[in-house]
């Protein structure tokens, strides 16, 4: 998906020598045709995070894109008022790609997982926030990222994730996808916890429970509308993310079904990681496993939620 | 202004001074002694001739960018923007207020001639740098100018921005220090030192000026000098906090102050003999 996402970057660098690519200390190798044929739009600038979003900025503030790739927690955390002084509140045209984002990188331990990086961008006014799911998603959120006012964070996920997107759908920042129409239980999702909503909607389809699905691939600016509408088809609404439960895309859910009105509201629960720093290594995929994100404890919480019978009466 | 003009810096200092005092008598705050400090170093900038600006297009994409990196020094800039015909005058007077658009520290956005927000210490040297970088870019020979505080290079941001300067040869920046010896809680040398300061730079690959800004003509004569090839290059100015006023000079409680009394501002502006 990085892959994809840089080589984007590089077709629109070809296009508009406008376009700025700025890496911090990339692996060897990164982007080695875009530095020897576009040399004056490539940086490599070494592990000075702080200094290197400021550079952006200065650059942008100068009519430049700027596409700025590394580790996803280096911006999200290391550089957060970078983020919010010189990008956010000069609304610029910066793009941040943040490698490895979620429990990508769960063997380097939590100095490396970006699990709260939602939440830390979210509260930036003025951010975009887009989380493909699939290397195609990818592509098309940086095709559409060109022309884009103000800055982005791209949360780049694993990489070899299956691609389940679809053209067809159509691409828009900003808003959600009616991936599969809502059914009992309704999956709101983002980056590839897709491809898990699709695996545990298949699971609960077998015990005949029908779930649809909201792709979220744009956390911020959050498509209410959309998430809504569907929420109001279900009866059971569970979020899904990798990422801490607080602040991230449940927390956007939450805070859209509690301001509609619901003649009937739905059941919610926020599926992510807990708030805590994860205590194994392992993989990407043992992490979520362990936190429940695996495609058949989400079903299992589908069908626990389903059951229950506690539906509130809100608003309306 | 013509390059070659002698700039009556006693003159003019006072004159800012005195609409500092003004503009904190109305909105009952400012960062007093930071400003003081730095009058001079605008003036040079400003007045002087140096600065490639046009008022009337602030936004002209030729012009050279001066970045107030130590955004907190504000109170000297806007008296300077606004003499030039960059806003209103009557702007000065709603300093702080909430319907004026000149706050405690400087918004790129809302104020024509300010060329980035600063206030939060430690972005101002990469933002010129993403600039100077662009004019190479662009084929254009204008030039970036960065003021940084003594304690804003306590930032390890500023010495990130130095490391690539450095590493680019940015020969059409120059970083300006305002180096009063003294941050908000105590003296520069004890709460972080600096020195050596002027290796550091050098250490670091820039080419290296001092000035003292008893003698601020030194400062102008330094900037209006063409800049030496493929170097980056600092002016570390030596300057008096609370410059200009006995009772304020290197006094910290002016670093920031509040509302003042009348005692003060008559003092004040008896010392600015006016």
């Amino acid at each position: 998906m990085r892959k994809r996402c840089l080589d984007v970057v590089y077709r629109l660098a070809k296009s508009n020598r406008d376009v700025v690519f700025i890496g911090s200390d990339l692996g060897v190798g990164v982007l080695d045709n875009f530095k020897r044929e576009l040399p004056g739009q490539w940086f490599m600038e070494g592990v000075s995070e702080q200094h290197i979003i400021g550079m952006a900025a200065g650059l942008a503030m100068s009519g430049k894109t700027v596409y700025f790739n590394t580790i996803a927690t280096f911006i999200s955390r290391r550089c957060y008022e970078q983020n919010a002084v010189d990008l956010g509140l000069a609304k610029l045209k910066v793009r941040l790609l943040g490698s490895g984002g979620g429990c990508v990188y769960a063997p380097l331990g939590p100095t490396h997982l970006a699990t709260e990086d939602i939440a830390l961008m979210r509260a930036i006014p003025n951010m975009t926030i887009v989380a493909p799911c699939d290397a195609e998603e990818m592509e098309r959120a940086m095709l559409a990222s060109e022309n884009h006012e103000g800055p982005i964070y791209v949360r780049i996920a694993k990489g070899g994730d299956s691609v389940v997107s679809k053209a067809e759908l159509g691409f828009e920042i900003g808003r959600a996808v009616d991936y599969q129409e809502p059914g009992e239980v309704l999956f709101v999702t983002t980056g590839i916890m897709l491809q898990r909503a699709i695996d545990a909607a298949a699971i609960l389809a077998k015990t005949g429970i029908s779930a649809g699905i909201v792709h979220c691939h744009t956390v911020k600016p959050f498509d209410s509308k959309t998430v809504v509408a569907a929420a109001r088809k279900a009866r059971a609404v569970l979020s899904l993310e990798e990422h801490t439960v607080l602040g991230g895309l449940g927390s956007a859910v939450a805070e859209a079904l509690s301001e509609a009105p619901f003649e009937k509201a739905p059941r919610f629960k926020r599926l992510g990681l807990p708030d805590v720093y994860p205590d194994e290594y392992g993989s990407q995929n043992s992490l979520l496993d362990r936190y429940g994100l695996s495609a058949e404890k989400i079903a299992a919480e589908g069908q626990w939620l389903l059951s229950q019978r506690l539906t509130g009466v809100r608003g309306g | 202004m013509s390059k070659e003009a002698p700039l009556d810096f006693h003159k003019l200092g006072k004159q800012i001074r005195r609409q500092i005092t003004e503009m904190v008598v109305a909105a009952g705050r400012g960062h007093v002694g930071s400003a003081f400090s730095l009058v001079e170093i605008l003036l040079a900038l400003y007045k002087g001739g140096v600065l490639r600006v046009d008022p009337k297009n602030p936004r002209w994409p030729d012009r050279d960018r001066l970045i107030l990196s130590k955004g907190h020094g504000a109170l000297a800039l806007y008296p300077i923007l606004a003499d030039l015909g960059f806003f209103p005058k009557e702007e000065l007077m709603k300093y702080c207020k909430r319907d004026g658009i000149l706050g405690g520290h400087p918004e790129h956005h809302k104020i024509p001639g300010v060329e980035a927000s600063t206030g939060a210490l430690g972005h101002g040297l990469s933002i010129g740098i993403g600039m100077a970088l662009a004019a190479r870019m662009n084929g254009k020979d204008h030039r970036v100018f960065v003021i940084a505080g003594d304690g804003e290079c306590d930032e390890g941001s500023i010495w990130e921005g130095a490391l690539h300067a450095a590493k680019h040869k940015l020969d059409n920046l120059t970083v300006i220090v305002d180096y009063n010896k003294q941050q908000s809680y105590s003296d520069v040398a004890e709460v972080c030192p600096l020195e050596p300061f002027a290796d550091k730079w050098k250490a670091f690959g820039f080419a290296v000026q001092e000035a003292d800004m008893e003698h601020p003509e030194r400062l102008l004569r330094l900037l209006r000098e063409p800049q030496s090839k493929s170097l980056p290059r600092v002016i570390i100015c030596h300057t008096v906090k609370g410059k200009g006023i006995s009772f304020i000079e290197r006094n910290l409680s002016w670093h920031h102050k509040g509302k003042l009394t009348e005692q003060e501002v008559e003092n004040i502006f008896n010392e600015l003999e006016i």
